[in-house]
């Protein structure tokens, strides 16, 4: 068999999991890819080491290859995403002081977001009152679903992420650190580092990702357009080899195995009983112990996550709206629904079946108006 | 600031405002004294990453530096986006027409970000310094890294050689000479055939 080098970079999180697995599990080599996994420790690297070809493929933030295929924030570069590495996954910490004001003000159960919410904008009003200092919360890039996330918590509740708080870019290394020493009362961010600051006793989980949107896009395998398109072969085995990784992973066999696979310190380096949990949807959301389950937490291809849905790029791309990072146009969205390439998932994998629990927007937010790619405008006026 | 912009339109650059973000002090410290030597006197080094944009925008620079083993760069993303706490636009020097600039850059390990609206000429000779700077600090790190291997092995075969010597009740040349031979014929470095005789010695303890 001929055999195709190819050097891939990826953040040490749980959704490179089916990345780690295809390499580390020998998937890669079965199919005469000889794959060099390059961790990388910012978001700004991976784009532009993919975007100069320094990368041939890379673990990515959803919406940030649909800003660097519109030119926004930075070098327009047209990306591809023909594999979701992830769906959901993310969760919103807050510092113990925080959670017990939100609890006190807490109108109904705190497991819902609606209320959640609705308790931190009376949090925010009483500090402002008072003259407190603004409510600071961490998010891992301007261009991701988490912030995307927490700004649509928040603004269900009444409260204006760009005046009422402070809302900061903080690597995910860096978050538990922040959240200690009182630099942030808050963060969203994926897995594992939730978990780690409630194994470090200084967070507690408030809700997971899923309870505010039931299928939110979260990271992508992003390529060149023209990589793409030269190099169709390889990115077809490619996609077949992240296909078998994602089933490897999905079967609770193999959950020991996976775990080991992706803790060693040059993959994600946690421990591998925190990264089994993440998994399962098995996470304990405070040092007391108390813990939650939720299949959804994170979806690694299950449930045909993996396809990936030009309603999410549009998703994305009203959210980018929504913030004023970018202007509504037609050309816009059709430049980020072509990001999201099914056909190519389709013509490696097969046709994906229907969706067992797919909502029926696409997104399934907790609250606010119906997805509507076809009149973002209205969408977003519902707001 | 009128002032400030007038030096500028006469192309003295020594009074651009140049902030390194690097938690490497050595590896800054090449760089701000190559700048310096250039003529930039205004640099200012940035090592704490604690509250980054704020001090950012306290120095108020017109070129930033940052090192790409730095996972504060996304810190910097933030800069682009619209927003109360941004006082000015600012860019990434190497934009769309400067691919080989931003591949030299990044190959380097460096990310350079200037206030939008300086002419990218004027700042081209400060990103050459650096890819250059930040070479040569690379080259530097290679060879202590050398030197401490070479440091190291010279002290697993000389522990090898007193095995050796102790055991076989032979000199010290003699125990070299083993080694090498050793070396030669399984077509291994002294080094790695010492380091077999210290471990094989350990676990026969």
């Amino acid at each position: 068999m001929i055999e195709d080098r190819l050097r891939i970079g990826f953040i040490p999180l749980v959704d490179a999991a089916a990345l780690i697995v295809a390499v580390d599990r020998g998937f890669a080599a079965d199919e005469g890819l000889v794959i060099e996994l390059v961790r990388e420790v910012s978001w700004s690297n991976v784009r532009d080491k993919l975007n100069i070809g320094l990368f041939d493929a890379a673990h990515l933030l959803a919406p940030l290859a649909i800003a660097s295929s519109l030119g926004i924030g930075h070098v327009k570069v047209p990306l591809l995403a023909p594999f979701m590495l992830g769906v959901n996954g993310n969760a919103i910490t807050v510092s113990p002081a925080l959670y017990e004001a939100v609890a006190a003000d807490a109108d109904g159960d705190l497991g819902d977001p609606s209320v959640s919410a609705q308790a931190l904008a009376r949090v925010v009003a009483r500090r402002r009152r008072v003259g407190a200092e603004l409510l600071t919360f961490g998010m891992t890039f301007p261009f991701s679903t988490h912030n995307y996330q927490i700004r649509f918590w928040m603004a269900a509740g009444g409260v204006d992420p760009d005046r009422d708080v402070r809302l900061v870019v903080l690597p995910p290394p860096y978050m538990a650190d922040s959240l200690s020493s009182r630099q942030v009362d808050g963060f969203c961010v994926g897995a594992p580092w939730n978990s780690v600051a409630v194994e470090l006793g200084i967070g507690r989980i408030l809700h997971f990702g899923c309870d505010l949107m039931a299928r939110a896009p979260e990271k992508i395998l992003a390529v060149r357009a023209a990589w793409a398109a030269n190099r169709a072969d390889v990115l077809k085995r490619l996609l077949i080899v992240l296909g078998r990784a994602s089933d490897f992973i999905n079967n609770p066999a193999h959950g020991d195995e996976v775990a080991s696979l992706l803790a060693v310190p040059d993959r994600i380096g946690v421990a591998p009983e925190i990264i089994r949990r993440t998994l399962e949807g098995r996470m304990r959301v405070a040092i007391d112990g108390a813990s939650r389950i939720d299949a959804d937490y994170i979806l690694i291809g299950r449930d045909d996550a993996a396809r990936p849905e030009p309603n999410s790029a549009a998703w994305l791309y009203a959210q980018m709206v929504r913030w004023k990072q970018a202007p509504l146009s037609a050309d816009a969205l059709a430049t980020a629904q072509a990001c999201f390439r099914p056909d190519l998932y389709d013509f490696a994998l097969g046709a994906g079946a229907m969706r067992r629990r797919a909502p029926s927007d696409g997104v399934g937010a907790f609250t606010g108006p119906r997805f509507d790619p076809a009149d973002i405008a209205k969408y977003l006026a519902a707001f | 600031m009128a002032h400030r912009m007038e030096r500028r339109l006469f192309g003295m650059d020594s009074t651009l405002k140049i902030v390194i973000v690097d938690e490497n002090p050595v590896r800054a410290a090449i760089l701000a004294d190559g700048l310096r030597e250039a003529g930039y006197t205004n640099v200012t080094h940035i090592d704490e990453m604690t509250n980054l944009l704020a001090r950012i925008y306290t120095l108020d620079p017109d070129v930033i530096l940052i090192d790409l083993e730095n996972p504060s760069r996304d810190v910097l993303a933030q800069m682009f986006q619209v927003s109360r706490v941004v006082k000015r636009p600012i860019a990434m020097f190497v934009d769309q027409s400067d691919a080989a600039a931003i591949e030299a850059a990044v190959d380097a390990g460096i990310s350079a970000y200037i206030v939008d609206g300086l002419k990218k000429e004027r700042i081209k000779n400060i990103l050459d310094l650096c890819i250059s700077r930040f070479h040569a600090f690379a080259r530097l790190r290679e060879e202590l890294e050398r030197a401490r291997t070479a440091l190291s092995e010279r002290i697993v075969i000389d522990r090898a050689k007193g095995i050796l010597m102790r055991i076989k009740k032979i000199s010290e040349a003699d125990a070299y000479a083993l080694l090498r031979t050793a070396a030669m014929n399984e077509n291994k470095k002294i080094a790695d055939v010492a380091q077999s005789v210290v471990t094989a010695a350990e676990l026969l303890k």
